[in-house]
């Protein structure tokens, strides 16, 4: 996972130039940025199963058109799932309505399984869109995207901080377990183990906020003095508005087939 | 922990929205520019935590560490969280963009509440009862992000009640092990760097000493 986030990360926002981007890639980040978050609301806004699935055959899609790997953004997907499919199984058992069958005396009703279906393809939709719009991003990318969405420059700057240190605190947790490991340590059940990955992670915590205090300085002594300068040149074309238009228009048309099929029934 | 996109209701997105807006207002402005690089830091770290897995029971849990967040960051401790669900979002997949908000709201805000409640308490004890206090910190923080989460599911719709209860009662181990980690961590903080978890004034007061001796050992270094 760290990779993720790891030292050979772009340090420019435009960097990582080697090959050329897919053809979501090529869109300004910023366009995005907009375009996954409105997708997110529309689609959490949806009624009808049949739409749901419109929408998650258009994530499907943009999916297809982007160059992440296939496996690992589906392995997320059904990560996601993993959290949602105990409310969903249950779901069926404790909302009211015509019953289809029974399971251990409890009835499980059509209403409440259409809607745990429901829940679960918008959940799978969204995450699947955001996925292939934004994971391609690299994460200093992000920063300066949503510096230029206007987003406090307080919060992008932590952002950045976090980004840039995630990668170097994770190595030193592993040296940190190595070392444990050398001495034998091995996780139980048992309160040993809890109290030595409390000092473990206390431990971290000192450590980092000491390589904090190294790094203030050291940026003091190179003239910090509360702005960073975020350098790039994000440019919106012709076919970012043209992108943002064609998906505007695409979740609206979804959202208003959706109310009108709930009007007409 | 993480509720997905799609589950509740708008009233419940929009409010859990505002009110981490208004949280982020608020941890933002406790936020000088030059605190952003060891926030930055310390946020980076309770990410890292969510990535160390402890065995509970058959199964093991990431740790979340959101109490010992409140003790060490206070109000900042909302933008620093909100930067880890937002990461966690958008590059893993974990939660989802409509339910950040209310994410947020329901890791953070128990976790500023157990900084507020236990900061000074913890910043005046001896080493093992500011363990013991921590410990709490971490429990209650966990305990107050389940009862936040069973609400928000519960505000959704009666049928989620029974999901609602199973989340509550399934997260009691984990409120046990953050407990038992959060208080060693706090033990082992105590004796090796207290200014972590020390208010401004103290935490001044603390570097005038520690420098003092820094010097005191340098010169009997030097002589010796």
């Amino acid at each position: 996972m760290s990779h993720l986030f790891g030292h050979d990360q772009p340090l420019s926002a435009q960097g990582g130039g080697v090959k050329p981007p897919s053809f979501v890639g090529s869109f300004d980040p910023r366009v995005r940025v907009v375009a996954a978050c409105l997708f997110a609301v529309m689609v959490v806004s949806l009624q009808q199963i049949e739409f749901a699935l419109g929408a998650f055959v258009i994530a499907i899609a943009t999916m297809l058109l982007t160059d992440l790997p296939l496996r690992l953004t589906l392995k997320r997907m059904a990560a996601m799932d993993g959290f949602i499919i105990v409310m969903l199984v249950m779901l069926p058992f404790t909302t009211p309505g015509t019953p289809m069958f029974s399971m251990l005396g409890a009835d499980a009703s059509k209403e409440g399984l259409l809607h745990a279906v429901l829940i679960g393809i918008r959940a799978n939709a969204v995450v699947l869109m955001m996925l292939s719009l934004l994971s391609g991003l690299t994460p200093v990318t992000l920063g300066h995207t949503l510096y230029r969405l206007r987003c406090p420059a307080a919060l992008v700057h932590l952002m950045m901080f976090t980004v840039r240190y995630i990668s170097v605190l994770h190595d030193e947790y592993h040296r940190l377990r190595m070392a444990m490991k050398l001495r034998g340590f091995k996780a139980r059940n048992t309160f040993h183990t809890y109290r030595s990955f409390g000092y473990l992670f206390g431990m971290l915590l000192v450590r980092s906020l000491e390589r904090a205090e190294r790094v203030l300085e050291a940026m003091k002594c190179r003239g910090f003095s509360g702005h960073f300068p975020m350098i790039d040149q994000l440019v919106f074309r012709r076919r970012d508005a043209i992108l943002g238009a064609t998906f505007f228009v695409m979740i609206a048309a979804l959202i208003l087939m959706d109310r009108i099929y709930v009007l007409a029934y | 922990m993480h509720i997905v996109d799609g589950a509740l209701a708008p009233e419940v997105l929009i409010g859990g929205g505002v009110l981490a807006v208004a949280g982020l207002g608020l941890g933002l402005r406790k936020l000088p520019i030059d605190k952003i690089p060891a926030t930055g830091v310390l946020s980076a770290t309770f990410f890292v935590a969510s990535l160390i897995h402890v065995p509970v029971g058959p199964s093991s849990v990431h740790l979340i560490m959101s109490g010992l967040a409140g003790l060490v960051l206070g109000w900042t401790a909302f933008p620093a969280l909100f930067v880890g669900l937002l990461l966690q979002a958008i590059f893993f997949g974990f939660g989802g963009l409509t339910v950040l908000g209310v994410n947020t709201v329901n890791i953070a805000f128990p976790a500023v509440i157990a900084g507020f409640m236990f900061r000074g308490v913890v910043a005046r004890s001896n080493p093992t009862a500011a363990a013991v206090w921590g410990g709490i910190a971490g429990a209650l923080s966990i305990s107050l992000t389940t009862l936040f989460v069973a609400i928000s599911l519960t505000l959704s719709g009666d049928a989620f009640i029974p999901a609602a209860k199973l989340v509550f009662f399934a997260h009691i181990p984990i409120m046990a092990v953050e407990g038992f980690v959060s208080a060693a961590a706090v033990y082992l903080i105590m004796k090796v760097k207290p200014a972590l978890l020390m208010t401004g004034d103290q935490a001044n007061e603390y570097a005038v000493q520690s420098s003092i001796i820094l010097a005191e050992q340098a010169n009997e270094a030097n002589n010796g």
